[in-house]
């Protein structure tokens, strides 16, 4: 480094010492998802018998990657500073198309996954176009698509095969395969495991890398948490955007994927009010619901925090009423966390 | 105003008037920038200070007059077009991303990777150690580059935007009301910064309404009033007084000294 004068001092000043590691701990945005991570299982350990159980944990693993598939790009959108009100019921989008476009237009199923893929896609991209080159909030903009969708996944249902789900593709070409793909069963030390965890691992490991390790993952935090300075020095703030909602699609695509090959038919009103739960799943991981701030470990956690208790709840044989409860009291915790944290990185001295 | 010939002047506006509608926001105004000098800009609010800092910028185009960067006449179409001729502009409230640590502000939009396809990835270590070492050159002795830029006092982020236009090759750096918002020893620690700025070799565009910020750095000033340019002094010209008496008004303040003056004490 040419710029570097021979007096130049080394990164690590003497001064840093003195920042305690419990310190650097309390400034990652995961903090409060991981304790609050540690103390459901516990909880869950001490006083539901079964919990512990290999069996039981691979389950409340499956329940985890369902949400953490969708909340992790979610959470990067919200970095990002916006908002996907759309993104529950386009999982049930992707796996219609999938399923339908299979079942009436081709023998295997494989083009309906593909067809799919791309039609998913370009409903983000029609989030983000429409974001960004109008003027209201994404909170608004989605709804709108939430609207519309859900209207479509139902009308188009029932126009196609006369009743509110989709007809069966069972039979069809490709289905074992893409169902090994998307919906298989692995076995590990006799338990059995779902590959939707797998697909959860990778794309916690990917957006981790893009968010800390590439100029897109500075760029995403800069949208989010100052969108003005950020088009000052360059940033293609539109094209950030845009990216993330499709970002939520392939999710969403994932999801739908799932969906369809694990239960081999669509109903067409699924999906409603899961996007809620992906954006709780992101707060309670640490994303600043303003933006610019969060991490995809985080809403993974949050994610899993929502598995653990989902399933928590069946195995001590409690009524699942209380599910709902205890997911509000977390979502107020994580968000009065997140507010002291905000409040203290943006303090000045 | 007297010119040294043989120096072409980085930026040179010449007569430059600019006009929203019927409104007149600039007119006739003249401005030399050379490379080492600190030209600064005075006037009240709505004095026109901003629109000649989007002129220079590449905001706006001027209606008329001419602009010439390195003695090359120009019309500026775009704030990317200024920034690739090397005018880097600093504003008084865009300058960082709060939350985002100190490094990562230093760096976006132009961060430094390693690696290829896919393994493409920013070169952190790098990046953290100049920034590092660019902000000591400045005289600012960060203790931790990955902190929050929030955390830093205003004085040291607009020296931290500084620091990164002077790293990414400007040759003039312009400056919004840099001292604005800040207190008496920020304001010094930030005028202390411009004038190393200024010692890098870089010609400084200084737009303030503090003629003592003005006076204790600058080489020439520029006074503005409704949109017209009412007085261009060298250094040499000029004294703080008189400098100061023309700011606050000169003989409007004597008006206004009257006219409180001839009211009864309530």
């Amino acid at each position: 480094m040419s710029a570097a004068a021979p007096g130049t001092p080394p990164l690590t000043d003497e001064r840093l010492l003195k920042t305690s590691p419990l310190r650097k701990l309390m400034g990652r945005p995961e903090l409060g998802s991981v304790v609050g991570a540690v103390a459901v299982f516990l909880f869950f350990a001490i006083f539901a018998d079964s919990f512990l159980r290999a069996s039981s944990l691979a389950t409340v693993l499956y329940a985890s990657s369902t949400i953490g598939i969708m909340a992790v790009p979610v959470a990067l959108l919200m970095i990002g500073g916006e908002f996907d009100l759309s993104a529950g019921v386009m999982v049930t989008t992707s796996a219609l198309i999938s399923s339908m476009f299979s079942y009436q237009m081709t023998a295997n199923v494989w083009v309906g996954v593909g067809v799919s893929l791309l039609l998913t896609l370009a409903i983000g991209v029609f989030n983000g176009v429409m974001l960004t080159r109008t003027d209201p909030p994404s909170f608004i903009i989605t709804l709108g698509t939430f609207l519309m969708l859900t209207g479509m996944n139902l009308g188009f249902t029932k126009l196609i095969s006369g009743t509110v789900s989709t007809k069966s593709i069972s039979d069809m070409e490709g289905f074992s395969s893409a169902k090994d793909v998307f919906a298989s069963t692995l076995t590990i030390g006799g338990v059995d495991f779902k590959i939707t965890i797998l697909w959860w691992l990778a794309l916690i490991v990917v957006a981790t890398w893009i968010l800390l390790r590439t100029r897109v993952g500075n760029w995403i935090y800069a949208v989010g948490g100052g969108e003005d300075a950020a088009r000052a020095v360059g940033v293609p703030v539109n094209k950030t955007k845009i990216g993330l909602y499709m970002g939520v699609a392939f999710g969403a695509w994932i999801s739908g994927q799932h969906l369809l090959f694990s239960f081999d038919v669509v109903q067409s009103g699924e999906g409603v009010g899961n996007e809620l739960i992906y954006i709780i799943a992101a707060v309670i991981g640490g994303c600043l619901i303003t933006g610019g701030y969060g991490s995809a470990v985080g809403a993974a956690i949050g994610a899993l925090i929502f598995g653990m208790t989902s399933k928590g709840i069946v195995f001590a044989e409690w009524n699942p009423d209380w599910f709902k409860f205890f997911l509000g009291a977390m979502l107020l915790l994580a968000t009065l966390l997140n507010a002291w944290v905000r409040k203290r990185a943006e303090a000045t001295k | 105003m007297t010119e040294t010939a043989e120096r072409t002047a980085l930026v040179e506006l010449d007569g430059v008037s600019k006009y929203y509608g019927n409104i007149r926001a600039l007119e006739d105004v003249s401005l030399v920038v050379h490379a080492g000098e600190i030209s600064c800009v005075l006037g009240d609010n709505g004095a026109g200070k901003s629109t000649l800092i989007k002129i220079i910028a590449g905001l706006h185009k001027h209606d008329s007059g001419s602009f010439s960067i390195e003695g090359e006449q120009t019309r500026l179409a775009n704030p990317r077009e200024s920034l690739d001729r090397g005018i880097a502009t600093v504003y008084q409230d865009l300058a960082v991303v709060p939350l985002m640590p100190v490094w990562r502000n230093f760096f976006l939009g132009s961060e430094l990777t390693k690696g290829s396809g896919p393994f493409k990835r920013l070169d952190v270590d790098l990046m953290r150690r100049t920034t590092h070492a660019e902000l000591l050159r400045m005289g600012i002795d960060l203790r931790d580059v990955d902190q929050p830029i929030g955390t830093l006092s205003g004085g040291e982020r607009q020296c931290v935007a500084i620091a990164r236009a002077v790293y990414f090759g400007a040759k003039v750096l312009v400056l919004d009301e840099p001292t604005a918002a800040l207190g008496v020893k920020q304001s010094g620690v930030v005028l202390k910064y411009v004038a190393a700025a200024r010692d890098a070799g870089l010609g400084v565009v200084l737009i303030t309404h503090n003629p003592h910020h003005a006076y204790l750095v600058g080489n020439r000033f520029v006074l503005l009033k409704r949109g017209a340019m009412f007085g261009s002094y060298a250094r040499d010209e000029i004294t703080l007084d008189e400098l100061t008496r023309q700011m606050a008004g000169g003989s409007e303040l004597d008006d206004l000294r009257h006219e409180l003056e001839g009211r009864d004490a309530p």
